[in-house]
């Protein structure tokens, strides 16, 4: 209907999506849409569908339709427009064709990251209309096969690696054997109930990236933390049912997160450089199951070392030495506010920080997030297509002298990590954690 | 057409502020219901302190970053929406009426600043419909019913002003003037014109979250 | 536990724990054994060598790792411990005659007489009971349980195989639960926390049956009635049937085998419990978004919890429940629907004396640890304690403490606590 400039992107084939629409028919498409609308949605569906004056503000908001050329079909209101907006116009009487295209859209074309929500003149938030929309193709079995198979991790092992059981305190125990190679008396304290602090990670660190967890422990060691971590499934505080829509395991997988911090009677959960976990535990998961506040207090890896560094508890032996610059998470910056305490502990670590721009709350997403990148290898190049803008933006601020870039989340990291090698940036991404664990002062 | 005038200034102009202020109250009350009966929590975030935060943010001009991104809109749609909303209240010919019928004195707008405020609501909807036009971003989220609200809100001002100045027809455009504005004021609350009613807690919502949970702006 | 044959004579004894300290590389945290006669660590005695000590005394054998110390409920001292390679279960030193390639989880039963364990041996899955592990092993295992009575074992495990990314398999159905080793005949996509009925012959799981229809499942069985979510079962010693917390609609409900229970939803209900003679059923609810509470037989109480309710127990009688709560961030203790003034830093599960009348925990606040019976805290300020034990004629109470690096087991009358 309209003359872009841009060709749409073509239809990606994805098992998930594509063999749930086959068992589809219309009637089930329609009973599911009207469930969710009408049992499951409430007020925010109705007052944000009946306020959007349709004026096209919310566009520059989003990296997808800047990244595109200013498609209409990426901004904001154009993504409800052609999902949700359609089944309310049409009354859940939509066809399996279009299901797929909303599925698609909502899952791998927005990161629900919220920075929409800033330039609506109503507040109107798009993101959760996009994870209405998640939900019901949830219900209708059609979530792309890879955040899918991520989801069936959760229910089984609670974890979103499939790490099993022995797997995770062999893990640990790993590690603080490599770590007391250069702290000797190094402990990773497992289940010691009463500990003040219970530390929570993602899957992907005992699966991938088991430095982090040695890093961690050198720096509870070396700030001499009261600290603990779970030997059973709890550990984990990710979450991909989160954004498949498939609230109730959700639900599942954060009772028994905060139920093994109430079982070690921990103060609080600190919890590694993780966004999308931080808003399942801080936000949306402990809501889902009637807590208002998370039950035990979340402190995120930002706001922890931001602690440890302004008590003195680390000392920093020799800052990092080139400039940096700083990724402002959606999460933990748009979602948590900890984009001043990540600049403090910045710069008590590094000589020079950079900002590129937009930073803080405006920053652009890393396209990694809102489960994007858990969709898999099938829309790697969506991911990396949708997000020409922050190459741009990292371009600038390269040019400008920054040579690392600190992503303080596993999903920006992954997702910036995907931009740089693309667009051929050749900074480096580290998370904070990897710059204060090579600069703080380790006792013997 | 006296006769229809007389209805329409008379019995109509009744039943259109009767439908305007119930339909209202039934549009905010029955989602407040509804976010009573499935969305509770919304009233545990809510927080007076960010709620204002978020609202003065908004409606003052040029102090969010989206505002400061697009002048033109900005002065465009403040200068409407004061118009819109100050001019059909604190016009003198209105003040008349609202003497008339409720016993209200108000303070009544000189004629010439009237005037060119209708003048600004007619420009700010040529504009607005230039924009729908003109923009990708905009014309994608076009429906019919854009234009028929633009045409909906603009008609009572630009017949009052046709009317005003007895230019043609001033009986036939008088009629059609009050009219159009009736049908207006009653399609506040069961069309888009609601964002009338619910910015201010879309807004207000948006706040508290931003501000209470998030601990971040939302400007 | 037959807690009348303690000493309840002696009114202090005590280890010198802090001395440890010399005497090794490092002293990882202690525990004390039900009956306070034994504080035990796990200690270092070189590099990469580790052993227990227990009052003082230096066990034995040493391993090359080893973790979750704790005593059984009878007062065994138990350990999991590896050397070359291979793990074991140690108790009081020695070590179970099975190897296996890794152990975790130990549960102990009520009486303390049985210990099972999850073990992973060449990469199948199984769980082992007092030294004997199941004949079938499997592919995968989790949510390990052992019966209260310590007769039975059972865990969630994978039955097909299925690669990662094969989801339509999974959806199909690959867990099973194996009950004593043996699985049920019928696969689920998902099996979690379970119960068994008192005569051990039946066993009840959540189950998900599609991604959206979750119901009990008995011996493999599913209920008739499905649901968008449920918690775990509980076992109702009266009726002989099953309960869970059922979602349906949004709300929580409580049902036995399908039939609906409590008559009132909650927005939130889960670790429902008997009391010790089946009559009361108690549950912690919120009674909507934010408000958390218990319900009694269906009835919430009136007090309403900001923050979190957790650590229900029942008197001896069965006709009071205590919890632990949090509300603005502070941690607290409810009973009977009333709010014990005082607040903590953290607060341990309650204990109800055997003769029903008075309530005590071990507490903590600003990095000390002390006892509170009753709403009244005891003028001690320790750096360690454990759960305070009441006399089964509920005239004496057990406190076990570290204060100023010294153990100390104390009896005290509980006339004299305050004074």
């Amino acid at each position: 209907m309209d003359n872009m400039a841009a060709k749409p992107d073509e239809t990606i084939l994805d098992e998930g999506i594509e063999k749930g629409a086959a068992l589809l028919t219309d009637e089930r498409i329609e009973k599911t849409i009207l469930r969710v609308l009408n049992t499951e949605g409430g007020a925010r569906i109705k007052v944000y569908v009946d306020t959007c004056v349709h004026c096209g503000l919310c566009a520059e908001a989003c990296h997808y339709y800047l990244s595109h050329d200013n498609d209409p079909r990426f901004s904001p209101a154009g993504k409800v427009r052609q999902t949700l907006g359609e089944m309310i116009a049409r009354k859940g009487k939509v066809d399996r064709e279009f299901m797929k295209k909303a599925a698609e859209i909502a899952a791998t074309q927005c990161n629900l990251c919220k920075r929409c929500a800033m330039y609506c003149p109503f507040g109107i938030d798009v993101a959760y209309l996009m994870s209405v929309v998640r939900r019901i193709t949830h219900l209708l079995g059609m979530t792309p096969q890879y955040i899918q198979a991520t989801a069936h991790s959760h229910s089984v092992s609670m974890n979103q690696m499939w790490v099993r059981e022995d797997e995770w305190p062999d893990t640990l125990q790993w590690q603080e054997e490599e770590a007391r190679s250069e702290m000797p008396k190094l402990r990773i304290p497992l289940e010691k109930e009463g500990a003040d602090i219970m530390y929570s990670v993602i899957g992907p660190e005992p699966k991938f990236q088991a430095q982090l967890l040695y890093q961690a422990a050198i720096l509870m060691n070396a700030a001499g933390v009261n600290w603990t971590m779970p030997a059973t499934p709890g550990w984990d505080n990710s979450d991909m049912a989160m954004f498949t829509g498939d609230s109730e395991l959700m639900g599942r997988i954060k009772r028994q997160h905060f139920e093994t911090a109430a079982r070690l009677k921990v103060k609080k959960i600190v919890m590694g450089e993780c966004g999308h976990a931080f808003r399942s535990v801080y936000d949306t998961g402990n809501r889902w199951l009637g807590w208002k506040i998370p039950p035990i207090p979340i402190v995120h890896a930002i706001e922890f070392y931001y602690d440890l560094i302004k008590e003195g508890r680390i000392k920093i032996a020799q800052k990092y030495a080139e400039p940096v610059t700083l990724h402002d998470p959606c999460n933990v910056v748009r979602g948590g506010g900890l984009h001043e305490k990540a600049r403090y502990v910045i710069r008590a670590i590094c000589d020079n920080l950079i900002e590129m721009h937009p930073n803080r709350e405006h920053n652009y997403c890393c396209c990694a997030g809102g489960g994007v990148i858990n969709c898999g290898p099938p829309y790697k190049m969506a991911r990396i297509n949708g997000n020409r803008v922050k190459a741009e933006q990292l371009f600038a601020v390269k040019a400008r002298g920054a040579r690392t870039l600190i992503a303080p989340c596993h999903n920006c990291h992954s997702g910036l990590e995907d931009i740089n090698h693309y667009y051929g940036l050749e900074m480096n991404v580290k998370f904070i954690g990897d710059i204060l664990y090579q600069v703080m002062e380790k006792p013997e | 057409m006296d006769a229809l005038y007389r209805f329409l200034s008379g019995p109509l102009a009744w039943v259109s502020f009767v439908v305007f202020i119930a339909g209202s109250l039934y549009r905010l009350l029955s989602m407040g219901f509804l976010v009573r009966r499935k969305e509770k929590f919304i009233f545990s975030v809510m927080s007076w302190k960010y709620s204002f935060r978020s609202i003065f943010h908004w409606i003052t001009p040029f102090a969010s970053v989206n505002m400061r991104r697009h002048p033109v809109m900005t002065i465009t749609t403040f200068a409407f929406h004061i118009c819109l909303f100050l001019t059909p209240i604190f016009l003198l010919a209105h003040g008349v009426l609202w003497d008339d019928a409720f016993n209200i004195h108000l303070w009544a707008l000189p004629n010439g600043l009237a005037d060119i405020m209708t003048l600004v609501v007619i420009a700010g909807g040529v504009f607005f419909l230039c924009r729908r036009m003109k923009l990708a971003e905009v014309r994608y989220l076009t429906t019919l019913s854009d234009y028929l609200l633009l045409i909906m809100v603009a008609a009572p001002f630009l017949t009052g002003f046709i009317a005003y100045h007895q230019w043609i027809d001033y009986r036939f455009f008088m009629t059609l003037h009050v009219l159009t504005g009736e049908i207006m004021l009653m399609a506040i609350p069961f069309t888009r014109l609601s964002h009338m009613l619910f910015a201010p807690f879309t807004r207000a919502y948006m706040g508290s979250e931003f501000g209470s949970v998030r601990h971040a702006r939302d400007w | 536990m037959n807690t009348e044959e303690w000493d309840w004579e002696t009114s202090e004894k005590c280890v010198a724990f802090k001395d440890w300290h010399q005497q090794f590389e490092w002293v990882e945290e202690p525990y004390v054994s039900p009956d306070g006669e034994i504080i035990a660590a796990i200690v270092n005695v070189g590099e990469g060598e580790f052993s227990i000590c227990a009052n003082g005394n230096i066990q034995e054998s040493s391993f090359e790792k080893i973790w979750r110390l704790r005593f059984t409920p009878d007062g065994r001292l138990t350990a999991l411990a590896s050397d070359a390679g291979e793990w074991t279960v140690t108790v009081d030193g020695a070590a179970w005659e099975n190897r296996f390639s890794y152990v975790w989880n130990p549960l102990f039963s009520d009486d303390g007489h049985s210990i099972a364990v999850s073990f992973q041996q060449d990469g199948q899955y199984g769980m082992a009971l007092n030294d004997v592990p199941w004949e079938q092993t499997y592919m995968n295992l989790t949510d390990a349980f052992l019966s209260a009575d310590g007769q039975h074992t059972a865990a969630s495990v994978q039955m097909i195989a299925a690669g990662e990314s094969e989801i339509h398999k999974f959806q199909a159905g690959t867990i099973s639960a194996a009950v004593n080793g043996k699985a049920w005949d019928r696969n689920f996509v998902n099996v979690w926390g379970k119960a068994v009925s008192h005569d051990g012959a039946r066993v009840a799981a959540e189950v998900r049956l599609t991604l959206y229809d979750y119901t009990i499942a008995v011996n493999g069985v599913p209920w008739e009635k499905t649901y968008s979510s449920v918690w775990e079962p509980v076992f109702n010693p009266l009726s002989g049937k099953f309960i869970a917390p059922v979602r349906q609609d949004g709300k929580w409900m409580l049902v036995e085998e399908g039939q609906l229970l409590w008559r009132k939803p909650f927005h939130q209900l889960w670790h429902p419990q008997f009391s010790p003679d089946g009559k009361n059923l108690a549950a912690i609810v919120a009674t909507e978004f934010g408000k958390w509470s218990v319900a009694i037989n269906g009835q919430a109480w009136n007090i309403r919890i900001g923050e979190l309710i957790t650590d229900m127990v029942f008197s001896p009688d069965g006709r009071k429940v205590a919890v632990v709560v949090k509300d603005n961030e502070r941690w607290g203790i409810a009973v009977q629907d009333s709010v014990w003034k005082n607040t903590f830093d953290m607060v341990w599960k309650p204990v109800f004396s055997p003769d029903n009348t008075h309530i005590a925990a071990k507490v903590e606040k600003d990095g000390k640890y002390t006892i509170v019976m009753d709403d009244r805290i005891w003028p001690h300020t320790c750096d360690a304690a454990w759960d305070p034990v009441f006399h089964p004629e509920g005239e004496l109470l057990l406190f076990r403490t570290i204060e100023d690096g010294v153990y100390r087991r104390r009896v005290i009358p509980i006339r004299g606590i305050w004074g």
